[in-house]
């Protein structure tokens, strides 16, 4: 199977749906011919589709999100990207009380089918307002579907399978995920939602990890393995919807979860899969429930500074080792 | 582009009421009907207990929803603000429905899930109500963008407040729509009032209108409670729109006769101010301009009177005696 980066991966998904649908466009800030997007999803898109359908924006975040909802609710198919995660913040309105409601307080006569498109995520320097890992701001709006893609092969399964739903969803990527590489099969393919995938097997601990932490935590199942100790890795691939169907078996089978997640512990993702399993597999825990997440702390600068806060192999393995 | 402020001509008026044909005047003025007496009823109703929640009453500005509205196509689109009932009602949508949701019921337009501040009927392209002010603007701009790539002729009415107007959405979404030449006529209703906020309190300009000229498109500022002059501003903005060159500002001064929501007796507001303004009732008014161009006799009127009452009655009667959903349907229609 050939390999290709997740970047690239992203942009067959966008450049297969545009062919494919002719309502589907992209809008965002730099997107288009003159830069490709701040992180290339998009280059070369614009040179092939023309610029009306890959559509620069003034730097209007909010009225970005809002264009793409009224153009969702009249028939098309919007993919908006929003240059960083944490201005996500600037959009709120719209894609929390006016995109998630919509089918809602509609009483259903309307669908909202809009695709944004963000990368979150620490680990290049670049401080407090472009770093932040904000996913379960999104998982708390009733309304959305929120994406977590950790390689190639599920961001362009998960993208296309956005493109065509009738909701709106929050696409979540990884700034450190663009380059790395995977294999993508030439077949035409799409990965339903709440579908989560085990990216590796194991019996004696369950690590549920998503986006870039995905990697860190096979990392350290491969450290562990070296000690002895089999650990399973479960990527839920969407947060919402959230598959607890695979996250309860694998916890009832080894007995002992560890959740590893790049936001911020305090009501964070892994405060919901815990509660989830707290819940409703309580039983089957040999072990207290360990969370591996990054520290109530705005992201630093200084690359020692944001080391510190980062979850990182060593931590996940000291959680592993802690509970087995 | 040019920037053009009222003049209150009569003979203007007289001009534009031999031109329209008399059916367009007559829809407009049972129109209006409609909406006044709705909403007079909506009142009503609340006061007997029988609208939960809360109400913003479109009482006073009915000229503005229904010069716009008698100007559009029914594939034409609008959005609408948490003061929604008159443009729900100008744009064609369904008496009964409108009010049943406003009950909460389950034959209401939303199933009882928005309420007063969410009616939508994407039936008739009227894209719905947003609660949060500003909000509809950028939606309108979407629906522009749409309508542009799509290739069609439609055009879309934004209709939101002076208050709106500080929003960041506005200046966002009149510049996108500016860069982008998209077919949005953007409908500032100005009641001087956001709240109980008077404009002066808010910014330091007299004329939302003026705004515009920092986006480079046209505005202009009408007598929101002449129904014709509103119409007049608007057809000359859809047909512009239509043809492909670009969005309009129109700012349109009238004020509501009520307090902003059911809980505000307005004691912010001078008496005089009110007075005056209760003297330039746009329904009183277009009665006048009526009779005194001959276009329709006081018998005429009274019949139409008389027949607007009785659908209100009806959607009354719909309402009320429809159910209430089942306290489950809560759960449905979270997603698509």
């Amino acid at each position: 199977m050939p390999k290709i980066t997740y970047r690239e991966a992203l942009k067959e998904a966008l450049r297969e749906e545009m062919q494919r649908d002719s309502t589907v466009f992209l809008l965002g800030e730099d997107i288009g011919r003159y830069w490709g997007g701040a992180f290339k999803v998009t280059d070369g898109l614009a040179e092939e589709f023309g610029d009306e359908r890959v559509r620069d924006t003034p730097i209007s975040e909010n009225a970005i999100i809002g264009t793409a909802v009224g153009a969702a609710v009249t028939g098309k198919r919007p993919v908006a990207e929003i240059m960083f995660g944490d201005l996500t913040a600037l959009a709120m309105d719209q894609i929390a009380n006016q995109a998630a409601k919509i089918a809602y307080m509609f009483g259903g006569q309307a669908k909202c089918p809009l695709v944004i498109r963000t990368p979150f995520g620490a680990g290049v320097n670049i401080a407090s307002h472009h770093s932040q890992s904000l996913e379960a701001w999104f998982m708390h709006v009733p309304g959305l579907y929120v994406a977590v893609p950790s390689t190639p092969y599920d961001a362009k399964g998960l993208l296309k399978t956005a493109i065509r739903g009738n909701n709106p969803v929050f696409f979540c990527e990884h700034k450190l995920l663009y380059p790395i590489e995977g294999e993508v099969p030439k077949e035409e393919y799409t990965i339903p939602f709440g579908l989560a995938d085990i990216k590796r097997e194991g019996t004696d601990a369950t690590i549920v990890a998503t986006l870039y932490m995905v990697h860190k935590a096979l990392n350290a199942a491969k450290e562990l393995e070296e000690k002895g100790i089999s650990a399973e890795v479960v990527d839920p691939r969407t947060l919402t919807p959230l598959d607890k169907k695979t996250i309860l078996k694998s916890v009832k089978k080894t007995g002992r979860l560890v959740i590893v997640s790049e936001d911020c512990k305090t009501a964070g993702v892994s405060a919901e899969i815990a509660a989830i399993v707290a819940e409703e597999a309580i039983d089957y825990l040999d072990a207290p429930i360990k969370r591996v997440a990054e520290p109530d702390t705005p992201i630093p600068f200084s690359p020692t500074l944001e080391q510190y806060v980062i979850p990182d192999e060593k931590a996940i393995v000291k959680a592993v080792k802690e509970i087995v | 582009m040019f920037y053009r402020k009222f003049t209150n001509s009569l003979e203007g008026e007289i001009r534009l009421i031999t031109n329209l044909a008399k059916e367009k005047f007559v829809g407009m003025y049972r129109r209006m009907l409609e909406v006044r007496f709705f909403e007079e009823k909506v009142f009503e109703l609340y006061a007997q207990n029988l609208v939960p929640g809360t109400i913003h009453l479109y009482l006073g500005e009915e000229a503005v929803a229904v010069g716009v509205c008698s100007t559009l196509r029914k594939d034409d689109y609008i959005t609408s603000t948490h003061r929604g009932h008159g443009h729900c009602i100008a744009k064609g949508a369904d008496l009964n429905r409108t009010m049943a949701e406003i009950l909460g019921k389950k034959t209401g337009y939303c199933k009882g899930k928005g309420g007063s501040m969410h009616i939508a009927d994407f039936s008739i392209n009227m894209l719905g109500a947003t609660a949060v002010v500003g909000a509809g603007l950028p939606i309108a701009v979407g629906a522009g963008l749409s309508v542009k790539l799509s290739k069609t002729d439609q055009v879309v009415a934004c209709f939101f407040g002076e208050g709106a107007s500080n929003q960041g959405t506005f200046h966002e979404s009149i510049n996108l729509a500016s860069l982008w030449k998209l077919p949005v006529i953007f409908v500032c209703e100005n009641n001087l009032y956001a709240m109980g906020t008077r404009q002066s309190r808010a910014m330091a300009i007299e004329n939302i209108a003026d705004r515009a000229i920092a986006y480079g498109i046209p505005s202009e500022v009408v007598d929101g409670n002449d129904v014709l002059a509103v119409y007049e501003a608007t057809q000359e903005a859809v047909e512009r729109a239509r043809k492909g060159n670009g969005p309009t500002l129109i700012e349109c001064k009238t004020y509501r006769h009520k307090g902003h929501s059911r809980v505000d007796p307005a004691k912010y507001r001078p008496r005089e101010e009110v007075e005056g303004w209760l003297a330039k009732d746009p329904i009183k008014r277009l009665k006048e301009k009526l009779l005194q161009a001959n276009t329709l006799t006081e018998a005429e009127i009274q019949r139409i009177e008389k027949e607007v009452s009785a659908e209100i009655e009806e959607a009354v009667k719909f309402a009320t005696e429809s159910p209430y959903p089942t306290p489950e349907e809560a759960l449905e229609d979270v997603y698509a």
